[in-house]
């Protein structure tokens, strides 16, 4: 556990030096700019604009470092060969990486409490004032960081077998086709045949489901979100990426290291 | 006899090449072979020869197609073994955002080590490589030498009691080489194991108490530097000077080198006596004379030619 953690401090280390947090400063631009204009193009849904707006920044910014950087975890050590003194000490591969993807989560963690106090701060200088409902947009940016924990697994997955740019873009189509999951179980039996629908079906419960995350709507119009999708989403996302990184050792640790 | 700590049996790898991955590379080839605990062992190979191959194995960065190696009296799949071994890959990289004290604090957390015991052997070790005014720079400002002489501390900062170096001298200037060769030489006096591959047969000859070679993949020998290239000297070196151009010794000349006022004549064994009369009778002044053995060198080559006959040789009767 101790060996995880070194290497998740590291991980956490690099990113704060490669100057990873910096899009802290576009999020306070875009939110700035976002709480002088909303008064001016919106009238009466200033609160639903502004929540929109940051909660979708917050998602945007946080899967582009999740998966550029996340693909890069692995690859990058491997093409510049700082992983072999380091597999040389007594640290298993599955630690490297567990270290790596829990070093990137905590620094995603960070970035997005930064993102999130910065909606709030934008959202108390729209209603002067904040109130106990505006809670749920905090639940909503839990819940984009869970999605993103399984975005950084599954980009780490694909890293661990191909190259940067393949990884990319599997991780990214595969965001994409999880946030279709309903659509594909509820196919209509005249669209497709019936074969294609039952295979459509099992896919689409192997595949994320990034729509159960999806929380922006409820969150900017102060509709609740029930106690048990928090449960759910947790254990979800908590199962998935384990499963992930479980296949990821699997292929990782029998992987020649030339 | 001193216990083997590194056991290698049968090692074979092959890499698979192609669209398909479906053809196959043989890059070692049933290697067999022991290190004796507290011997320096060198590993000498032209490159490609499977030198770095071998020690990735070992290292478990890669896996072997067939063959077995344990270290230490434990097979190299258990993780623990590795507690008491150091590894300089070849032209390392560390990450370079970090400076080489806290590179190397990075890499001593892996160790158990008390954050005080930590921060001294990493002043210790940044001392030793000669880095102690430069460790607080990002070792992306580091050159390829300053590099390799982090990666030789991080080698050797848990005091393990096998070290293997891949290519250690590699980018080295004459210092760093110098000073590589004293810590490999110090490493000996404490008693511990060290496996190092170069092609630098120099170094190999200075340093080691035995050296494996290895040719396309395939062990050629193990035994002592002088052991492995026969003991048995083929003619001496007789260094001697002229007072005035003799025509008698034309023939001795022609076959000599001549430096400065100096001549320098190879003669067989068997003709070392008649020699010596001829220069005495010619009035010269015989300054030393030296018995020529094959250089390590000169066995590398001839074991290299011979590789490569075969190699050309295995081609076209495939064609």
């Amino acid at each position: 556990m101790k060996r995880i953690g070194v290497v998740a401090l590291n991980t956490f280390r690099e990113a704060v030096r490669d100057r990873v947090l910096y899009n802290l400063v576009f999020f306070a631009l875009v939110m700035m700019a976002a709480a002088l204009l909303v008064g001016q193009i919106s009238i009466g849904i200033e609160e639903i604009v502004i929540v929109t707006l940051g909660l979708s920044a917050i998602s945007i910014i946080g899967l582009l470092i999740a998966v550029f950087i996340g693909v890069g975890l692995v690859s990058k050590e491997i093409d510049k060969r700082t992983l072999y003194a380091l597999l040389a000490k007594p640290l298993r591969r599955w630690e490297f990486l567990t270290g790596k993807f829990a070093g990137l989560v905590l620094t995603l963690t960070l970035n997005t409490a930064a993102m999130a106090a910065g909606l709030m701060l934008a959202l108390y200088c729209v209603k002067h004032a904040l109130q106990r409902g505006d809670t749920l947009v905090l639940v909503a940016v839990y819940f984009i960081l869970l999605k993103l924990a399984l975005v950084v697994a599954l980009a780490m997955l694909f890293s661990c077998f191909t190259t940067p740019l393949l990884a990319i873009l599997f991780t990214a189509g595969l965001y994409v086709a999880g946030l279709f999951v309903h659509q594909m179980r509820g196919l209509q039996p005249q669209l497709v045949s019936p074969a294609m629908a039952a295979a459509l079906r099992w896919i689409s419960y192997l595949l994320p489901n990034f729509e159960n995350f999806d929380v922006m709507g409820a969150a900017a119009h102060g509709r609740g979100i029930p106690g048990t999708l928090v449960a759910h989403n947790t254990l979800y996302a908590a199962l998935y990426c384990a499963m992930v990184l479980g296949v990821a050792t699997a292929i990782f640790s029998r992987r020649n290291l030339r | 006899m001193a216990e083997a700590v590194i056991e290698i049996e049968n090692l074979t790898k092959d890499y698979p090449y192609g669209f398909l991955q479906l053809k196959k590379k043989r890059s070692l080839e049933g290697l067999t072979m022991q290190v004796q605990a507290g011997e320096v062992f060198g590993f000498l190979g032209p490159n490609g020869a499977g030198k770095s191959t071998t020690i990735k194995l070992l290292m478990r960065l890669i896996f072997p197609t067939a063959g077995s190696a344990r270290m230490l009296g434990k097979p190299i799949s258990d993780i623990s073994m590795h507690r008491n071994i150091g590894y300089l890959p070849e032209q390392p990289y560390f990450y370079d955002y970090l400076t080489a004290a806290e590179a190397l604090d990075y890499f001593a957390r892996f160790h158990d080590f008390s954050a005080v015991d930590r921060r001294q052997r990493v002043a210790h070790m940044l001392e030793k490589v000669g880095l102690a005014t430069a460790g607080r720079i990002q070792l992306r400002k580091y050159s390829k030498g300053m590099l390799q002489r982090v990666g030789l501390a991080q080698a050797i900062l848990h005091d393990p009691a096998v070290v293997v170096l891949d290519e250690p001298m590699s980018g080295l200037d004459p210092v760093g080489r110098r000073e590589v060769r004293d810590i490999i030489l110090e490493l000996k006096k404490q008693g511990k194991t060290v496996l190092f591959s170069t092609h630098i047969l120099s170094d190999a000859e200075m340093l080691c108490d035995r050296v494996g070679v290895i040719v396309g993949g395939r062990l050629q020998g193990v035994g002592a530097p002088s052991e492995i290239v026969g003991v048995q000297a083929h003619s001496m070196e007789i260094l001697f000077e002229l007072p005035a151009a003799v025509e008698r010794l034309e023939a001795l000349l022609a076959a000599a080198t001549r430096t400065g006022e100096r001549y320098r004549l190879q003669v067989e064994e068997s003709a070392i006596y008649p020699a010596i009369e001829e220069l005495r009778t010619a009035g010269a002044k015989i300054l030393s004379m030296t018995q020529v053995k094959p250089s390590l060198e000169e066995y590398f080559m001839h074991l290299v030619a011979a590789d490569r006959a075969q190699a050309s040789a295995v081609e076209v009767n495939a064609k």
